[in-house]
């Protein structure tokens, strides 16, 4: 890496985003965030949008730097632009974006200079339900449910135990509402303003922002110590 | 074709309106030894005549697989021929790589015939003298193209270039209503019986003519 160069490789991010939690159901893929964008510590930007349409089959989900996800967004724009301008009925399904984004991130971080990004990429083309996700250091992988970041180790316990495929559209919104729940107790950069997206062969529909139930009576968080090693 | 003052170099046009330099490399696939092509809705098939120069030497390969999904199948030049398959296996590959998907054969014609295109622009180029008949599939179905030396491209349920090719479209013409709800072996059976119509009374064996098919559930590959 020359002198020169230095100062234009990230090093670390600045406006984050939490986690991204998305599962197939019966009939296609269902993504759902928060919408806030962390600076550091200060819960600063309440309304970003982090679940986006990609073309007529897929969506995107972004947790990490917003302004890398914004450069990826118009990368995306431009892929899915060219593909339209071929104008012959052939498009790009959520399984090609997928492989595209890890060619692209995995690139950059062997550039010493990365897309500070954890994405989830989802979609329905032909029936056939996709959904898998990448990350900043090019680590990529499909599944039947994904999440990123802390919706790792909150989340998929979860959907590990109650997801099955022929979830109704119903049970699957219910299903990530439960795993946003816990992530807004538990996730300190998590905000209580949560933002599903349906993507389907018919096409994408992104719900608008509503807020989870919060439960704060729990007699165990009111009273935590209680019946410890050592009380009375 | 006369010569005349308007065909030294491809920039440069007749007041016809013609470039006699692409007129020229188009007779070079004419003369080249024959190539046939049908397709039907699951199945495409490419068939061709291998004129060897002696009893000595080994027959020309005109056939190309460029990737599981698709194959060529040329007339003309065939060292041309070979350059373009090349190409045409790089995108390929290139496609696959990026977007783990098969290159969609529309989208790798198009390309080809602007590749072309080029050569009829530049005076310091010329044009390919080959034709190219290629045969693929992809999410929207079987597909059969022809590539011209002059850039164009066009798709066909059937159609036979190089040299006594008329006498395999004279055959084509009259069945290819039946073509795409063929069976694959009926097409191939199609496709050998065009073969011999170019053939013209020499006899059809499997050192002249070479067969090649690609179909749903069925990678490129030569007979």
């Amino acid at each position: 890496m020359d002198s020169i160069a230095e100062s234009q490789r990230t090093l670390y991010p600045y406006v984050t985003g939490s986690s991204v939690v998305a599962i197939k159901y019966k009939d296609g893929i269902l993504m759902a965030s928060d919408m806030g964008g962390s600076y550091g510590s200060t819960l600063r930007y309440k309304s970003v949008e982090r679940v986006k349409p990609i073309g007529k089959h897929s969506l995107i989900g972004a947790s990490g730097e917003i302004s890398d996800f914004q450069e990826i967004q118009r990368y995306l724009d431009e892929l899915i632009l060219t593909d339209n301008m071929w104008d012959d009925g052939n498009s790009l399904g959520p399984k090609e974006v997928h492989n595209y984004l890890t060619r692209v991130m995995y690139n950059r971080r062997n550039k010493f200079n990365p897309l500070w990004n954890s994405l989830v990429l989802g979609g329905v083309k032909n029936g056939q339900k996709y959904l898998g996700t990448v990350n900043m250091i090019g680590i990529n992988y499909e599944d039947d449910h994904i999440a990123t970041g802390l919706g790792n180790h909150l989340a998929r316990p979860i959907l590990r135990d109650e997801w099955h495929e022929n979830l109704s559209f119903e049970e699957g919104v219910k299903l990530l509402e439960k795993c946003m729940r816990v992530l807004l107790y538990r996730d300190r950069s998590a905000v209580n303003k949560i933002q599903i997206a349906k993507m389907t062969e018919e096409g994408a529909t992104m719900f608008p922002p509503f807020s989870l139930k919060t439960y704060w009576e729990f007699s165990a968080f009111k009273n935590p110590t209680v019946g410890a090693e050592g009380s009375w | 074709m006369f010569r005349n003052q308007y065909d030294t170099d491809v920039t440069t046009w007749s007041p016809a309106g013609r470039l006699f330099q692409v007129e020229y490399a188009m007779e070079a696939v004419k003369q080249g030894s024959a190539a046939i092509g049908l397709r039907s809705k699951t199945h495409v098939v490419l068939a061709c005549v291998n004129k060897a120069n002696s009893e000595l030497s080994s027959h020309q390969k005109k056939i190309f697989k460029v990737d599981d999904h698709i194959g060529v199948a040329i007339a003309g030049l065939t060292a041309d021929g070979r350059v373009l398959s090349r190409y045409m296996r790089s995108e390929c590959i290139n496609y696959n790589y990026t977007y783990e998907s098969p290159l969609p054969v529309g989208r790798l014609v198009v390309q080809l015939a602007d590749k072309a295109q080029v050569c009829t622009q530049r005076s310091w180029k010329r044009p390919y003298g080959v034709g190219l008949l290629v045969a693929g599939l992809d999410e929207s179905g079987a597909h059969l193209y022809y590539n011209c030396p002059s850039g164009n491209y066009f798709e066909y349920q059937a159609f036979a270039i190089g040299s006594r090719s008329q006498a395999a479209k004279t055959y084509l013409e009259r069945k290819f209503n039946n073509f795409t709800a063929s069976s694959r072996e009926d097409l191939i059976k199609d496709a050998l019986i065009a073969a011999r119509e170019s053939l013209q009374g020499e006899k059809l064996t499997s050192s002249v003519c070479t067969i090649a098919v690609v179909g749903v559930g069925e990678p490129f590959h030569i007979l």
